[in-house]
């Protein structure tokens, strides 16, 4: 190996990680070295100035990536472009304002620790998105997760922040071990780490009578990668976290980290994609172009040579159904915002799951996938911005304390209002335009009528989930305010706010801005 | 130029919103501004469209990649209910002039609504026509849970879910056919070229037919119905049954009907003599209007009484869609106008007019009243109203349903039988509301003649004049000379059954 070309390689690959890592330090020696006796807001102002240059930095760094990414022995390691570089620009936007979503906050004194630690864990966020290699895949996640725990615990003075952040901690670690230990099983199967021959060699092995091993190694990585994303079964922390967690980190938690998840499950679904391709392409020259998705029951190395995508796909629509119902169900019964919140981003996962269920069957649907989890992102940080901001004003998440809002504060009421009408799918909001684009990508891929009654249950449970998105507005809007005093906003906190509701209501209208946008990568 | 109703509808609401509080006369004012304006340009289109087939107004790719345009276009049926909604909107300003609870915001919600009403009628493209009557949904929620009355937020619940409930089986319907057609285009036009499999069209026709049926008030899904009429405040009751219950009954039109038409070929077999999905709807129609009907008979509240013969009137409309012949189908487009006009009249007496004033609905209080000799101006709109819903000769509502009747004649004459029984019926509850309400004969004693002096009513002012007047006129005009519209009604129909909406 030509060491010295390998690291300058390294380097610029990482230049993104690189800029959000010093930005990190850089707020760090700010914070406690010069600003000790500044007052809080002034040091939150530094803090997440300093932050936010670290996102554009790396932002711009991300622009400036030319070639495939960086390899190893020929493997890919960490990509470059495509729908994983869109991923990393929308992680450093939803990172940026999570950061500009903090004036104001007062659940710690330790704002450039905080700061900071989000950055880093943004930094793992960025790694995972592109990486191709499975130890890669697991140390971002590792970076990532470690820095959520942290974030979580942020509230000292909270005992609930310590107990969202211990469970979140504890199902984190066994999710962790369940990953690695799948992760084991497909190096053990394929003999490689780099997922294109992961899945290349996986399939061999199953068609050599390693199948069984395969189908529990992909439910113990579904296992780990279904807690990131918060699917059910593996949902049970998702709540406590969401209410527990002090609000910018439940917000971070809500949207960079899902963003991040997603964008590793896509590529882990382009591989199997690409796989297909030059299967059908290899069958295509062979003149068969028999191409079924059948069990692992019949003989012969053309049908079991997909077993990857056929467990892949019968364990994602398992979480995906399971998900939708349940998040969309439960979120019913919800008095407090946080957990409406949560069960509803439970919900939201089942849509997207949907998605990437079918992810290998047609090529539309990693950017359909990525536009979704993008908005759905933005439109939660939002949510939990108002969330916060009615928080310090009444004290409290439950639904009574959002009555009368829109006499408290309306700018905050009407952000509000577009904000969960986006989340129920109203048009011509971006939330709308996001469910319509994924659910008509995954029945392009006319594979009959799985597709179709798994969208309309999709569909259905989305009817459903128009009761609670309307139980907070009703009392925003409808219901008389017990306390009708002003709420005041920051203004920055305020600007920001007013600039997500208007993207979304402008992303909606015109969705073909982040659409096209996307897909120039 | 019909574009604009819809962008200055949405330009109105925006201003509105924005609108500082506590400037009620100016909010009425500038709602009532562009009610008119609206009305002014339908009127302008449906003149400018007389005699012409279907016109393209705008056509901007929107989603090129998915072949989703901006599409609006107009033929006579959306002519027709362009009209309606612009008198529908002037009326419901008109009728809301009490407002002063949040009037700003009353009348946002109010245009958001209307402009996407106006722009479900002027879509073709489904997925744009879609979009629209979705954000009809949110604006009915807020009118009703804040400025409604009786239960008011059960109601507008009830209505908002039931409306989603019913849009995402449109959606779903929308997908399908998308994907079934090659997911090259959205438009109207373009879906029904694509000759989509008759196994597809068996099963998305009821699919589609009954998502929109759930709006127009098709039995058994009607309930939100009369609950959401009765919570409703006037001028959102007289929009629901004005033209948001059209909406549904122009998706299961323009949409279900026209994308679909196979979908209404026979099964090939029979239950319970049942061979089509055209039976199964014509039957649901003509136990909506007869249900409807007896309910309406029996209900102790006034306002309960019109909602449920708002039920009675849509079965018509329902009914005369199924004849699938020229005739009955343009009963049905016609009795769309006729009862927007009609029913937004009946609940601007009963819910402004008289309950503004009485505070009382039930039909035993009022009869202790007298309102024939305090409230003269009610009692003889209520007559003209009444004998326009009975659909006597010289309004409105007599052609549209003798025109049903007749294509469900040519169709099945049993159908005519059974809806000529919801005929009567009307005829006995409408009588039964007038006599009670107004001229019932309670002994007036000296007692009670001296209460009523110490409570006069307050006058009748000239919002309330205007707006019956203009609603009364219209029903009136159109009785005379059905002419008006028939001849714009009728090519479109024509073109409709000839080839879908190519």
């Amino acid at each position: 190996m030509n060491y010295p070309e390998f690291y300058s390689a390294l380097f610029r690959v990482t230049l993104p990680e690189t800029a959000l890592e010093v930005a990190a330090l850089l707020v760090l020696v700010v914070d406690l070295g010069f600003l000790r006796k500044a007052a809080l807001n002034v040091r939150v102002a530094v803090a997440a100035a300093l932050g936010v240059l670290g996102c554009a930095a790396a932002f711009w760094a991300i622009g400036i990536q030319t070639g495939l990414g960086l390899s190893v022995d020929g493997n890919l390691v960490l990509a470059n472009g495509g729908v994983g570089a869109a991923a990393q620009c929308g992680i450093l936007v939803l990172t940026a304002l999570t950061l500009l979503l903090l004036f104001d906050s007062l659940f710690t004194r330790h704002i450039g620790e905080f700061v900071a630690v989000v950055l880093m864990a943004a930094a793992g966020g960025l790694l995972i998105a592109v990486a191709q290699d499975l130890l890669v895949i697991f140390i971002g996640l590792e970076l990532l997760s470690l820095g959520l725990y942290i974030l979580t615990a942020f509230a000292k003075s909270s005992g609930k922040s310590a107990e969202a952040a211990m469970k979140y901690y504890l199902f984190g670690g066994m999710s962790a071990a369940f990953l690695l230990f799948g992760f084991s099983y497909l190096y053990g199967l394929s003999g490689s780490t780099y997922l294109p021959r992961v899945v290349y060699g996986a399939n061999i092995a199953a068609s050599n009578g390693g199948s069984p091993l395969l189908l529990i190694a992909l439910v113990l990585v579904a296992a780990g990668l279904g807690f990131k994303v918060a699917a059910v079964p593996f949902h049970l922390w998702a709540p406590d976290t969401y209410e527990g967690a002090p609000a910018p980190a439940a917000a971070f938690i809500a949207s960079v980290s899902k963003v991040a998840s997603f964008a590793l499950l896509i590529s882990i679904g382009s591989s199997a994609l690409r796989y297909m391709q030059t299967l059908i392409q290899s069958w295509q020259a062979t003149g068969s172009v028999y191409f079924r998705v059948t069990g692992t029951s019949l003989n012969g190395p053309q049908h079991v040579a997909v077993t990857v995508q056929y467990g892949w796909f019968v364990i994602l629509v398992v979480l995906s159904v399971a998900s939708v119902v349940l998040g969309n169900l439960a979120a019913l019964a919800q008095t407090s915002v946080r957990r409406l919140l949560a069960y509803s981003a439970i919900a939201h996962a089942g849509y997207i799951l949907l998605g990437l269920a079918f992810l290998s069957w047609s090529n539309r649907i990693p950017q359909a996938v990525l536009y979704y989890v993008l908005t759905y992102g933005l439109t939660t940080i939002g949510a939990f911005g108002v969330i916060a901001v009615v928080e310090r004003a009444t004290g409290s998440d439950k639904l009574d304390a959002f009555l009368g809002l829109h006499k408290r504060s309306p700018a905050l009421a009407a952000v509000l209002l577009i904000l969960f009408l986006s989340l129920a799918g109203i048009p011509p909001l971006v939330g709308f335009w996001a469910k319509f684009n994924l659910f008509a990508a995954v029945l392009s891929t006319n594979a009959g009528v799985v597709p179709f009654a798994l969208v309309a249950l999709a569909i259905v449970m989305s009817a459903v989930s128009l009761f609670y998105y309307l139980q907070v507005l009703k009392r925003a809007y409808v219901m008389t305010a017990v306390d009708a005093s002003p709420i005041k906003v920051h203004p920055i906190t305020m600007a920001v706010l007013v600039a997500i509701a208007a993207a979304v209501v402008l992303l909606g209208c015109f969705p073909t801005l982040l659409g096209g946008w996307i897909g120039t990568f | 130029m019909l574009a604009w109703t819809i962008y200055l509808s949405f330009a109105g609401a925006l201003i509105e919103a924005l609108l500082p509080k506590g400037k009620a006369a100016l909010a009425r004012w500038l709602a009532l501004a562009i009610a008119v304006a609206g009305l002014a340009l339908a009127v302008e289109g449906f003149v400018a469209g007389m005699g012409q087939g279907r016109t393209l107004i705008i056509d901007l790719p929107w989603v090129p990649a998915m072949g989703i345009h901006f599409l609006l276009a107009a033929d006579g049926i959306s002519r027709v209910l362009i009209l309606l909604t612009g008198l529908a909107a002037v009326a419901g300003v008109l009728f809301s002039w009490n407002i002063e609870f949040r009037t700003n915001e009353f009348f946002a919600f109010f245009l958001a609504l209307i402009g996407g009403v106006y722009g479900v009628f002027l879509s073709f493209d489904l997925f744009l026509l879609f979009v629209f009557y979705e954000i009809a949904i949110v604006p009915k929620y807020f009118l009703i849970a804040i400025w409604g009355s009786t239960r008011r937020e059960y109601a507008a619940m009830k209505l908002a879910l039931y409306s989603f409930v019913g849009s995402a089986m449109v959606l779903i319907g929308l997908l399908a056919a998308y994907a079934a057609s090659g997911s090259h285009s959205t438009g109207l036009v373009a879906l029904a070229h694509s000759h989509l499999p008759v196994s597809s069209q068996m099963w998305l026709f009821p699919l589609v037919f009954v998502g929109f049926g759930i709006l127009a008030g098709m039995w058994p899904f009607h309930t939100w119905a009369p609950t959401g009429h009765v919570a409703a405040p006037t001028a959102a009751s007289m929009l629901l049954a004005g033209v948001v219950m059209k909406l549904g009954a122009y998706g299961c039109l323009r949409v279900a009907i026209g994308l679909f038409p196979r979908g209404l070929d026979p099964w090939g077999f029979s239950i319970v003599g049942l061979g089509s999905w055209r039976d199964v709807f014509a039957l649901l129609a003509v136990i909506g209007i007869v249900y409807g009907a007896l309910v309406a008979l029996a209900q102790t509240d006034f306002k309960f009484v019109i909602g449920y013969s708002s039920v009675s009137h849509m079965g018509f409309v329902l009914l005369g869609l199924m004849t699938l012949n020229q005739i009955g189908m343009t009963g049905a487009v016609l009795q769309m106008f006729s009862h927007g006009i009609i029913a937004g009249l009946l609940f601007a007496i009963v819910g402004r007019i008289v309950y503004e004033r009485t505070h009382t609905r039930q039909l035993a209080e009022l009869e202790q009243m007298h309102l024939s000799k305090r409230l003269p101006f009610a009692a003889w709109a209520f007559v003209i109203a009444g004998i326009a819903s009975m659909g006597l000769p010289g309004f409105s509502g007599f052609v549209a349903e003798l025109q049903v009747l007749v294509g469900a004649w040519i169709a099945k004459p049993w159908w005519t039988l059974a809806a000529g029984i919801g005929i009567v019926v009307g005829v006995a509850y409408t009588w039964r509301a007038l006599q009670k309400a107004f001229f019932s004969d309670a002994p007036q004693t000296a007692h009670t003649l001296e209460q009523e002096q110490a409570h006069t009513f307050a006058a009748i002012t000239w919002p309330e004049v205007t707006g019956t007047v203009l609603l009364a006129g219209v029903s009136l005009a159109v009785g005379l000379y059905p002419r008006i519209l028939l001849d714009t009604i009728e090519p479109a129909v024509r073109a409709l059954l000839a080839g879908g909406v190519q």
